[in-house]
């Protein structure tokens, strides 16, 4: 068997061969039961097994935040997190953020203010907004920059992640009136 | 002239055309795909920094089950590099970094592939190695024992026993003489160190290689697949035309994913493995160890000015600490003669810019690649001289700064059409309310307070570095309907080239933007050629090319439609998807009814499909005198200045910036939005260099923070207050609609903008980067000993 350190040096996933456990839990408001190895990552459970290759990995150690995932209401990395960590919870991915050919008011600003380029951080700095959001509907700009902090994104410097943030979290207070 | 009308499309901020499936998270790159049968490979580094490889035995690895293939260096003899083909696809006999690939196995899954690699034993014979640009200069250890058979093909110079890759000159006028006769002469000695793209995605790929007949198929996250498919045809000895090469989205670039990488290991790997697709795909620890990086650089700068501030004689040395191949590192050098004296006309000047093979992770381009670096220099010096004349520094450089009708160290004419750096400075020093640096007086009082509020500002300027002969082309073809699908050759990595190209065909034909889709994923077998998305060149080239596909598409339906008009083409204009007649404007024909010829009303049809061509050359580029550096390397200057008002913390030694204001002579804007982004996204990335990054090497050459837990990048937390972009629009006369490029600039010069910031705040000069923290506390706490 392999025994190398593998989040360390291994990206793509790597199969234990322990005994299947079972895994119950909602992903994107789909229910999904599967029988996995025990080892699997959160983030290889949902590229490899459910095949939602919107969330990336960047590093595999927990400082970039581009597998950022939310998971019952709260960001993880989820390249950090074992998926049998998230039995029973309720997971919402990139490709859960907006459904039936239209998009959330998030996604809308995100265009609007070009808030990203290269596109790799951006489902994962889609996921924090949508935390932060969910937390907090009235952030002002610091908290905004703290709610993406965690996430690493070379190409944009941020102004305009923070101004689509801003303008979203307007919308949806507008919205909820 | 230019053109003074409204226009439609160009200078509108249009949503890019690919955020739509970037918000969705639909865009694939090479990371997450998989093909049927692909194999995983996986690759041992060297621990040395240099080293003899004495054996390696690959007994254990092989009779490993599910082991497809293992390499070591005696497997391959290829050779490949950029410019100067001085690297072995696998390191053979020695290795000459910590990180070099000494052995790759493909095997059915990582694990697989990853434990084989464990069970590779490698007797190493360590040696002393090269680790300083000193021990480089010094030359007592040869990086390539075999420097002497390298070949620079007249643009390159390696010299002959040494440990230099290219040693590149500009002499122009007598500078010993000038500093004879100057009135002041001021010496500095500046340094800054390696520092990581981090694209997000770190370097993948995936071939298929027949081991049947030359044919490889790649899919890679490059930059410029057709220089992938150049290089490797020649390092393997084959046609380009065997070679496909194949680039979905792209996770960031930055000049990091130029040039050849992973590609030709994976192909052999392939090959080995009877033609399976094998997949690379580099961890984040080796984007920082393996793969390249900026070069470390420093300087020795002697300026002559005059009393009334004219600077009169410029001698540079810039020596590059490139590591141990000199992939992108030898140009990287050779920017420093044609642009390292900075926007400034000098009567005499001598830079040597040398690129030094040395024992640590090669280098390669980097975001405007050679700039950063420079400017480094230039624009710290140009303070410490205007500090020393006792002159606003303002006033020093609008004194010196390159106008129309001067001259470029290399001695090229400066013109209207060249844009105006004036205008950037005064437009920042504007936006900063900079009004001369502050009293000591004012600087102590402030610094009872504990903390310093400087402002500074900073020039720059850029032209793409690149090839005399460097082209770009584009295809375009009218569907039924009347809408454009457009086939170019460049890869959109973020920068907005789709986007950019959309507009300006909307534009000349005048049709909706809605009517043109740039096809996505650039394939060498069906895309025309580019030679490389890198350079803030394809605005320019792409886009002139652009204008003469749309142009060539308007004149085929001319043709057809002055048949049908019985009258000549010239009597046909275009407007709103439809030519018309411009005496009688009711003979109008939309697109659709041209685009796969015209039907008459009896069935019968004449013209044919509409395909435009188009392409672009940088026609009259030379290169440059060996000996004088004189020449012409520049197709287009793109100039800026950047302005900053901070403040530092005496004791903590951290920097907040309250305003950065970025100006840029783009000749014309073309999408307002995404130009915004360039600015703001390379200001931050520049503020990495500043304040944040920086390669750190043991004693024996190995990288100590080869991850983002000890390699920290500029976060949210990191920006300034407030970012000011300002565009300044003199038009560049063969820039489309005007435009020059400007992808890369807004990095440069930020490292000095904050450090002549810092002279203002504290009254001391900085000479290294990065300004971190701990360095700016640490210069501070040396420099207030001395009161």
């Amino acid at each position: 068997m392999c025994n190398h350190n593998r989040k360390k040096d291994c990206f793509e996933y790597v199969d234990s061969q322990l005994p299947r456990v079972p895994l119950e839990l909602v992903v994107n408001g789909e229910k999904v039961y599967e029988l996995i190895d025990p080892t699997m990552t959160l983030l290889d459970f949902l590229r490899n097994n459910l095949k939602l290759f919107g969330t990336k990995e960047g590093c595999g150690e927990g400082e970039c935040g581009a597998c950022t995932v939310i998971m019952n209401n709260k960001t993880v990395n989820s390249c950090l997190v074992l998926a049998v960590e998230a039995q029973e919870a309720d997971i919402l991915t990139i490709e859960g953020l907006s459904k039936g050919g239209e998009l959330s008011i998030l996604q809308q600003e995100f265009i609007k203010h070009d808030a990203l380029q290269c596109g790799f951080c951006t489902p994962g700095m889609l996921m924090s907004a949508r935390a932060l959001l969910d937390r907090n509907p009235d952030p002002t700009v610091e908290k905004i920059k703290e709610g993406i902090s965690g996430n690493f994104c070379r190409c944009t410097g941020y102004q305009s992640v923070i101004d689509a943030v801003l303008s979203a979290a307007k919308r949806e207070r507008e919205e909820l009136r | 002239m230019m053109d003074k009308k409204e226009f439609r499309h160009i200078g509108k901020p249009l949503d890019r055309v690919d955020a739509l499936e970037k918000v969705t998270g639909k865009p694939i790159y090479v990371h997450d795909m998989e093909l049927p049968g692909m194999l995983y490979a996986k690759v041992l580094h060297s621990p040395y920094a240099r080293a003899k490889i004495k054996s390696i035995d690959t007994s254990a690895a092989e009779v490993l089950s599910g082991v497809k293939a293992i390499l070591t260096g005696k497997d391959t003899s290829h050779k490949i590099g950029l410019y100067l083909v001085d690297k072995r696809i696998i390191a053979r006999d020695i290795t000459r970094y910590q990180g070099e690939v000494v052995a790759a196995v493909a095997a059915v899954d990582e694990a697989t592939a990853e434990r084989a690699i464990s069970l590779i034993k490698v007797e190493y014979e360590e040696l002393p190695a090269v680790l300083t640009i000193d021990d480089a200069l010094e030359g007592e250890i040869l990086v390539h024992e075999d420097i002497n058979e390298l070949d620079g093909g007249g643009v390159f110079f390696p010299q002959k026993d040494s440990n230099i890759a290219s040693w590149n000159k500009t002499i122009v006028g007598d500078v010993e003489k000038a500093f004879e006769e100057a009135d002041l002469v001021v010496e500095s000695k500046m340094y800054l160190p390696a520092a990581a793209h981090t694209p997000l995605e770190t370097h993948v790929a995936i071939a298929e290689a027949d081991p049947y007949s030359d044919k490889i198929k790649i899919w890679t996250s490059a930059q410029s697949p057709f220089a992938v498919r150049q290089l490797m045809a020649k390092s393997f000895g084959i046609s380009e035309a065997a070679i496909q090469v194949i680039v979905p989205s792209i996770g960031g670039g930055f000049g990091g994913k130029a040039g050849v990488h992973l590609e030709p290991l994976i192909t052999l790997l392939s090959k080995a493995c009877n033609g399976r697709p094998v997949k690379l795909k580099a961890t984040r620890r080796e984007e920082f160890n393996q793969l390249p990086t900026r070069a470390a650089m420093r300087s020795r700068i002697k300026t002559g000015v005059m009393k009334d501030g004219k600077i009169t004689a410029l001698k540079v040395y810039y020596d590059w600490d490139s590591g141990a191949y000199a992939d992108y590192g030898a140009n990287v050098g050779r920017t420093a003669i044609y642009s390292g004296a900075g926007p400034y006309e000098i009567p005499n000047v001598e830079i040597h810019s040398r690129t030094l093979y040395t024992n640590k992770v090669f280098s390669t381009a980097y975001r405007g690649f050679g700039h950063l670096e420079t400017h480094w220099i230039i624009e710290r010096q140009m303070d410490i001289i205007a500090q020393k004349l006792g002159m606003d520094p303002y006033d020093f450089r609008m004194k010196n700064v390159l106008k129309p009708g001067k001259r470029t160290i290399s001695g090229e004419i400066i013109t209207e059409s060249t844009g105006s750096p004036s205008d950037c400075l005064k437009a920042v020093v504007e936006e900063i309310d900079w009004a001369g640096y502050q009293s000591d007086e004012e600087r102590n009082r402030q610094l009872k307070t504990g903390k310093v509020r400087g402002k500074g500002f900073a020039l720059l300027h850029k032209a793409p570095s690149m090839p005399t002969n460097t082209a770009t082309s584009v295809i375009m073809q009218m569907d039924g309907d009347g809408k454009v699908k457009v086939l170019i050759g460049a890869i959109d990595m973020g920068q907005g080239a789709n986007t950019v190209v959309a507009q300006i065909v909307a534009e000349v034909l005048d049709i909706p933007i809605e009517d043109v889709e740039v096809v996505w994923g650039a394939d060498t077998d069906k895309h025309p050629y580019d030679w490389q998305t890198v350079a803030s060149k394809f605005t320019l080239m792409g886009g002139n090319a652009v204008i003469r596909a749309a142009n060539d598409m308007l004149g085929q339906m001319k043709e057809v439609a002055a048949q049908v008009f019985r009258c000549n083409v010239d009597k046909l204009r275009h407007k709103d998807s439809h030519i018309y007649h411009v005496h009688h404007m009711d003979k109008s024909l939309p697109y659709s009814k041209l685009a796969r010829g015209y039907v008459y009303e009896d069935g019968s049809a004449i013209g044919g499909i509409v395909i435009g061509r188009g392409s672009y050359i940088a026609d009259g580029l030379t290169n440059l005198d060996p000996e004088t550096g004189q020449g012409l390397p520049a197709l287009s200057w793109t100039y800026g200045a950047h302005g900053v008002d901070l403040e530092v913390d005496v004791e903590t030694g951290d920097i907040h910036i309250f305003k950065i204001a970025s100006a840029f002579d783009v000749g014309r804007v073309i999408n307002r939005k995404l130009i915004d982004g360039q600015i703001k996204g390379g200001v931050v990335q520049g503020l990495g260099s500043a304040i944040f990054e920086g390669y750190i090497f043991n004693e024996d050459g190995q990288v100590m923070n080869p991850s983002f837990t000890d390699y920290k990048i500029p976060t949210a937390m990191d920006i300034p207050d407030e970012m000011v972009s300002i565009f300044i629009e003199n038009p560049e006369f063969d820039g489309p609609f005007g435009a020059r490029g400007v992808a890369e600039h807004p990095m440069i010069s930020v490292p000095s903008v904050i450090g002549n910031a810092l002279y203002d705040a504290l009254g001391i000069n900085f000479y290294e980067l990065p300004l971190s923290p701990e360095n700016v506390a640490l210069t501070i706490v040396n420099n207030t000993q001395k009161y």
